[in-house]
């Protein structure tokens, strides 16, 4: 087992109160394992990503557990991350491509950042590296300015796998691309995993479908907190929770026209996590809800594998 | 109704415009009344320049646009606002941040209602309001960081609708939002076809192209690679940039080939 | 959408906002920011003294009324400096022509910056770059020689002359940073949503371009206030300001020239010493303050 979360709360402060980002998020990661973190803007899913390795300043970590590899991820101090980050656990944060500082050449910034963590270069594994995801060992001797988002993305992704670190975030490190671009970037990473340079992986993005062609499980997160998780096929062909469903019936696929056949989306809009409301929190812009919607609703294994936190389920 | 012939643009790079880069390489195609046509491509394919030059927001270099048979560049260009409308990819930056999201009706009615009673403004504000499905209590007097994407891509096409337009130029407006939403705005735009309107709808989703269109162009690098009627460019595309295309379009019920 | 910030995705309606128009709004908020309200009414405070202190205090700043080098006392509160002339008169006057300077020279240059910076932004093409080259010649001619030159040739002795020259030099930094913030919002689509609603480009940069910037264009405004205050000065102390009156900058350049650190006489370069940092301290700490006002997503965090 990787990666073990248990009962994750984080919260962000602001001036109207706190936002309850996450709020109480189990699930385990098995080695090997790509998981899709899926969900709509405000869900939960970057801050999921970020809070395992800590990256925001402005993140309170209320309560919960994380174990990487049997033993406790420090998630609630910065200080004491640091020796995780990078070698256990790594990142490649949305904005990643636009990260690279300008005025160093790429080469000598990854080697700064070696040095950061007390590693030398192995500068043939790393041209090992370039050489996989087709890159030019030239591009070491190059600025960031210098190279396409496409490179630039790639560049990243060597860099942040680079130190085989256990556990692999990527944070909707997609939806600036075009689509041959992502179905590049998508390979690559299954390849990182096949080759072993990273063990597991948790593949953050809002689009399912993208999703659904990488991962082993997808988690579909709702107002911060799990809604359904379950193996990729399962989530895509035989969702159980309301909110999966009609989150997937509303996706236009190619072959499907209005013409013939009218998708609808969700009406009404997520609540506001300042005060979000008690038991289920779908249950506003649910077609389903009842009285009993009013409890929260436990996470149940259905079948094997395959968890749902609705009471309709 | 819109047509597109020999259209071109070069834009001059560096200082002084030493260099040249052509973003829009002679285009031709034709967007009738009540119809949808999607404009395919990726970034850089010059698919937003196109919708750019339809909008006179910046000059094309060479060809005509011709609406309803004239020179658009020889319209008097409040007129042809009057019935040729934009709307763009990023909700957030198509609103005034330091203004209130509802300041995009009040700058169509100075220019175009001068002399429209308020009351009368706001029941036609309602009406569109309705047109877009959005409950006006829900949106009006707020700034936009307080609205959804969603509810700010339909304010935009409320402030279209309020001046009677026959085209609309949707750039990629569904790009930001989320899924659940999504679908609603393009169902939206889908059904202005019923009122007559030709839409130019550019997008990177082919999904969302097929979904909506009746004719469908793919461009690529500035040319038009490959135009037709949508069933055809989908089922049975003829260029080997837009079976490329179709091939990576992530689909939820069909995997990858080779990943 | 695929940002996940929930500060910015949670949209529930601001309670403390009126349903008022946006200058009602931005009052609203105004009277309510400690920093804004510091910052102005230290300013107003200077102000008053330098609008008012001159019929109130009747004393002749030049006049050598009494003992030189006296402590402050009930008689002279500023004391005396080593002429006898009273430091509370040249405080005042001081104040009065200190703002002057400032208001003129600095104005002056913000309308010349704002409208060479607003036109280059936002045409761009060949305009940009004529009024770029123009910015630039202006910006490397050594301004002060340029102004000694002029007032020397020129034998310019008055406060708004003076105000009028610095003016016409040290725009061209703030006609580059306002062509730069400019450009870049020129590229949002509000502004070319406003294009599609026919309005007009002078209207554009006046409603849409200039209040997105109202708090940056003040703080040129007072950064160019300061620098104005400064370089008048400067040439007050070569001998080439006002002769009919008196400084702030003039005060603490005699106090210096007379040696007033050594010989301790504090009350003579504290008071002008003070006013300068007070009157550019205090446009700063509001213009922090503006700042808050006019972003609707500061206020609220």
């Amino acid at each position: 087992m990787t990666l073990s979360v248990q009962d994750l709360r984080v919260y962000y402060r602001t001036l109207r109160g706190e936002v309850k980002a996450l709020d109480g998020v189990s699930f385990e990661l098995a080695d090997g394992e790509i998981l899709g973190l899926a969900g709509e803007s405000g869900c939960g899913k970057t801050t999921l990503g970020k809070s395992l390795i800590r990256m925001d300043g402005r993140m309170k970590h209320v309560g919960g557990r994380v174990e990487l590899d049997g033993e406790e991820l420090p998630i609630g101090d910065t200080v004491k991350m640091n020796p995780f980050r990078f070698t256990e656990v790594s990142i490649i944060p949305q904005y990643s491509m636009s990260a690279m500082n300008p005025t160093r050449k790429i080469g000598r910034m990854v080697r700064e950042l070696l040095d950061s963590r007390g590693v030398t270069v192995d500068t043939e594994e790393l041209h090992r590296r370039l050489d996989l995801v087709e890159l030019d060992r030239d591009v070491l001797k190059r600025y960031p300015m210098e190279l396409s988002g496409g490179m630039k993305q790639r560049m990243v992704m060597v860099i942040s796998t680079l130190l085989n670190p256990s556990l692999l975030i990527a944070d909707e490190i997609t939806s600036a691309l075009d689509v041959s671009t992502q179905k590049a970037v998508v390979t690559t990473l299954k390849g990182f995993r096949d080759l072993g340079f990273v063990k597991s992986m948790i593949f953050i993005t809002h689009d399912i479908s993208l999703t659904n062609q990488l991962a082993d499980t997808i988690m579909v997160m709702y107002a911060g907190k799990l809604a359904e998780k379950a193996p990729s096929d399962a989530v895509v062909n035989r969702p159980r929770h309301p909110y999966t469903q009609l989150l997937i019936s509303s996706l236009p696929e190619v072959g499907v026209r209005y013409a013939d056949k009218k998708l609808t989306g969700i009406p009404g809009n997520p609540p506001s996590l300042l005060d979000p409301p008690v038991g289920c929190r779908f249950q506003d812009r649910c077609p389903l809800a009842f009285d009993k919607c009013r409890e929260e609703p436990p996470v149940v294994e259905v079948e094997k594998d395959h968890y749902v936190a609705c009471w309709k389920a | 109704m819109l047509k597109l012939q020999g259209v071109s643009k070069v834009f001059k790079v560096g200082t002084f415009g030493g260099r040249t880069a052509t973003a829009v390489d002679e285009v031709s195609f034709e967007i009738g009344r009540g119809e949808v046509v999607s404009l395919i491509g990726e970034s850089g394919s010059g698919k937003s320049t196109i919708g750019k030059m339809v909008l006179r927001l910046i000059p094309a270099t060479a060809g005509s646009i011709t609406f309803d048979g004239a020179d658009i560049t020889k319209l008097n260009r409040r007129e042809y606002y009057r019935k040729v409308q934009g709307v763009f990819q990023d909700p957030f930056s198509s609103y005034n941040p330091i203004f209130k999201a509802d300041r995009i009706f009040s700058m169509i009615k100075e220019v175009y209602f001068p002399g429209e009673s308020a009351q009368a403004w706001r029941e036609k504000v309602a009406a569109a309001l309705q047109d877009v499905r959005l409950d006006p209590a829900a949106v009006l007097n707020k700034f936009p960081h307080q609205l959804s994407g969603g509810q700010l891509q339909r304010l935009l096409i409320a402030r279209a609708l309020l001046l009677d337009i026959g085209f609309l130029v949707a750039d990629e407006i569904t790009s930001m939002l989320d899924a659940s939403t999504r679908i609603d705005v393009l169902n939206l735009l889908a059904d202005l076809k019923q009122r007559g309107l030709g839409v130019l709808f550019i997008t990177h989703d082919l999904a969302l192209g097929n979904y909506i269109s009746e004719r469908t162009v793919v461009l690529y690098q500035g040319r038009i690679v490959e135009y037709g009627p949508t069933e055809k460019v989908f089922e049975a595309p003829e260029h080997a940039y837009t079976r490329k295309l179709l091939a990576s379009v992530p689909q939820l019920h069909r995997k990858w080939e080779g990943v | 959408m695929t940002t996940t910030d929930p500060v910015s995705t949670t949209t529930a309606p601001d309670p403390g906002t009126p349903p008022v128009s946006v200058r009602r709004e931005a009052l609203y908020f105004a009277v309510r920011n400690g920093k804004l309200l510091v910052g102005a009414t230290i300013v107003g405070i200077f102000l008053l003294v330098g609008i008012i202190g001159p019929f109130f205090y009747d004393q002749s700043p030049m006049a050598y009324v009494g003992q030189p080098m006296l402590p402050p006392s009930a008689e002279y509160p500023f004391g005396t400096n080593t002429f006898g002339q009273d430091i509370l008169a040249q405080f005042v006057y001081g104040v009065r022509s200190t703002f002057e300077v400032g208001l003129l020279g600095g104005g002056l240059a913000a309308i010349i910056g704002m409208l060479v910076g607003f036109v280059a932004g936002y045409r761009g093409g060949l305009v940009d770059e004529i009024l770029n080259m123009f910015t630039n010649v202006v910006l490397v001619i050594p301004t002060l020689a340029v102004l000694l030159i002029i007032n020397a040739y020129l034998g310019i002795r008055s406060v708004a002359m003076q105000a009028l020259l610095i003016g016409l030099t040290s725009w061209p930094w703030a006609a580059r940073a306002i062509r730069a913030q400019t450009f870049s919002l020129r590229g949002r689509d509000f502004v070319d949503l406003a294009r599609l609603s026919g309005v007009r480009t002078g209207r554009i940069i006046l409603r849409e371009i200039a209040p997105n910037m109202s708090s940056y264009l003040f703080m040129t405004f007072i950064l160019l206030f300061g620098g104005s205050i400064l370089i008048a000065s400067s040439l007050d102390f070569i001998g080439l300001g006002p002769t009919d009156g008196v400084s702030l900058g003039l005060m603490l350049n005699h106090a210096n020239q007379w040696s007033a650190l050594m010989l301790g006489l504090w009350w003579w370069f504290v008071p002008p010493g003070i006013g300068i940092t007070a009157i550019v301290g205090a446009l700063y700490v509001a213009n922090v303050g503006l700042d808050e006002v006019f972003n609707p997503k500061l206020r609220e965090l």
